[in-house]
């Protein structure tokens, strides 16, 4: 009974698709559905900090901006750039890894050594030391800037996949057969890959949105319209201007929480199916 | 493998890294296409600014003399001169550094220790009661805060224990009261992450033999789980501990800022607007070093503690 069920994801894993559904719908669409405009024509000091009400149902900010109408345009520049991180470093660090794993010797140790170095960095550390070199960093400077390690986890793990995958019959079935090394990478391990690719993508998604919220907050995210990050730093300064202004702060905090969550679980699930032993660890 | 060459083999391969650190740190200065001193100095400063900029970082020179003067700032423990632009600051990097390194230091002990504090009590309870409402309650808060982001939480803990019930000092106070909140928000992350690990750790080593055995002796069941159960299942958890200790010094970027505290991030956040990249290149090299000699401690331990380790 355990093997069938292992076959199925876990109704936590089905939450967090759940989760991670909305925050791509919301992505694609936030800025439609969105009641007002946002930009700096919206601008209206007439209006600021209202409470939430028929008109604004999360209240305006300092400067009378619709809050629902920032988090979903929010929304859209979150699934943007974490979309296009995930798509660069998936591919570079599956590519390297893939590499690594295949050839071994010294291609592999030089790009160990490597990674050793980037791990070495804690953190949002080396992210903020690559945008500070700009004085007005834009989406592509930030896109570089989380692409530059994130490529880290998925090497990782398809250089231990492809080391175990080698080893395999099929494998070395093909090598007798004369098959090139690219053939038997693009052939019989690149789509060996996929699942254990996944998982990292899922938990790489979520890391994104925390490090991508975390830089806009200190000042050095991208120079875009709004990003939850901004609106959480906006919120943090007038924290103090009364009882109401905490849905501000909790709002754009708890749109993050959710996808990571969401990203989390997803994550857990697909390995849990993947690899059953794995089981409740982490 | 005797301890002194496994010490001696891992501080090796420790300055290695801090070396390939170094260069890469050296390096992000060229790693956007187009002119450094274009992205850096930004569009609204005068030529003179610009030149003044690019003579302070060495630009001017070729990239192999801008190197070995990067190397030579590092090696002599000065890490250079500040680039600030206007009214001179003589001070070198390293030392502007020193001057606020304690602050952060102490956050992060402080931090480390609530989250240890309680993570382990957490976690094994979780582990023992498997199953029950008790661990779903545990996993669920835990892997909440796990997802949660600091930007939100070390708001909302100040609005809540500062602004209203006012039991803790505010942004901007130094002291040991004025610890207590910082601390907090630089923990729970960790606690929720160390939390899930002692679970999962401890229902593992619950299932072993030798808990049965002292289960059989009649051991009461407090020493069986902390002195037989928890002291084999702590291995892993202290591997996150130090795993996790640079993230604490990097999370106290964002909570050096709620909090408006001296230390590494503030003067961080400070060398970025004030455009003086030799800081940022010099405390983000600082953080990393400490990061990966904090590592070394944490394999010492552990191999100390597990002999096996050594052998491997």
């Amino acid at each position: 009974m355990k093997r069938t069920t292992s076959r199925k994801l876990s109704p936590s894993a089905w939450i967090g698709m759940g989760m991670l559904g909305t925050f791509v719908f919301l992505g694609l669409f936030g800025p439609l559905l969105a009641p007002y405009d946002v930009s700096s024509h919206a601008i209206d000091l007439a209006h600021k900090f209202e409470r939430p009400s028929a008109a604004h149902w999360l209240g305006t900010d300092s400067n009378g901006r619709d809050a629902l109408s920032q988090l979903l345009y929010g929304a859209r520049s979150a699934l943007t750039l974490s979309g296009i991180v995930v798509a660069i470093t998936s591919v570079i660090g599956l590519g390297l890894g893939t590499i690594a794993g295949w050839y071994r010797g010294w291609v592999d140790e030089i790009l160990m050594r490597f990674v050793d170095i980037l791990l070495a960095f804690p953190g949002i550390l080396m992210n903020i030391a690559i945008v500070a070199t700009v004085a007005n960093p834009g989406v592509g400077v930030v896109i570089l800037a989380l692409s530059a390690n994130g490529w880290v986890g998925y090497a990782r793990v398809a250089r231990g996949q492809v080391l175990a995958l080698r080893e395999r019959d099929y494998v070395t079935a093909a090598v007798a057969l004369g098959a090139s090394g690219r053939r038997v990478m693009f052939k019989h391990l690149i789509p060996n890959l996929m699942g254990p690719a996944l998982v990292q993508m899922s938990f790489g998604l979520g890391g994104i949105i925390l490090i991508e919220a975390a830089l806009s907050f200190l000042g050095l995210g991208p120079q875009v319209d709004y990003t939850w990050g901004a609106m959480l730093d906006q919120a943090r300064t007038f924290l103090w201007k009364g009882e109401w202004v905490r849905i501000y702060a909790l709002v754009p905090g708890l749109a993050i929480m959710w996808v990571v969550l969401g990203a989390n679980l997803l994550g857990d699930g697909l390995r849990d199916r993947l690899d059953p032993r794995q089981r409740g660890k982490g | 493998m005797s301890l002194g060459s496994f010490l001696l083999r891992r501080l090796g391969s420790g300055a290695l890294t801090i070396l390939g650190v170094s260069v890469l740190v050296f390096a992000f200065l060229h790693i956007v296409p187009g002119d450094p001193i274009d992205h850096l100095a930004g569009d609204n400063v005068s030529e003179a600014q610009r030149k003044q900029l690019e003579e302070c970082l060495g630009l001017d020179r070729s990239l192999p003399m801008q190197f070995v003067r990067f190397l030579g700032n590092v090696v002599d423990g000065t890490l250079g001169h500040q680039c600030k632009s206007g009214a001179g600051d003589k001070r070198t990097v390293a030392s502007r550094i020193v001057e606020v390194f304690p602050h952060t230091l102490w956050l992060a002990i402080a931090g480390m220790l609530i989250a240890i504090l309680l993570a382990l009590p957490l976690g094994v309870l979780a582990a023992v009661k498997r199953g029950t409402w008790i661990d779903t309650l545990a996993t669920t808060a835990s892997l909440s805060m796990v997802a949660m982001p600091q930007m939100m939480f070390a708001p909302l803990l100040l609005f809540w224990l500062f602004v209203t019930l006012g039991w803790f000092p505010g942004p901007g106070e130094v002291g040991p009261a004025a610890l207590v909140l910082p601390a907090l928000a630089v923990g729970t992350h960790l606690m929720a992450m160390l939390a899930r690990m002692t679970r999962s750790s401890m229902v593992e080593v619950l299932g072993e033999d030798y808990v049965r055995t002292a289960r059989a002796k009649g051991l009461p069941e407090g020493r069986v789980l902390f002195v037989h159960a928890l002291r084999n299942a702590l291995l892993p958890v202290i591997t996150v501990i130090g795993l996790q200790f640079g993230s604490m010094l990097s999370g106290a970027i964002v909570i050096e800022k709620v909090f408006a505290r001296p230390g590494l991030g503030n003067t961080l956040l400070d060398a970025i607007s004030e455009r003086n990249y030799p800081l940022v290149q010099g405390t983000v090299l600082v953080i990393a070093a400490i990061y990966v000699f904090v590592n070394i401690l944490v394999d010492l331990a552990y191999g100390f503690a597990d002999p096996r380790i050594r052998r491997a």
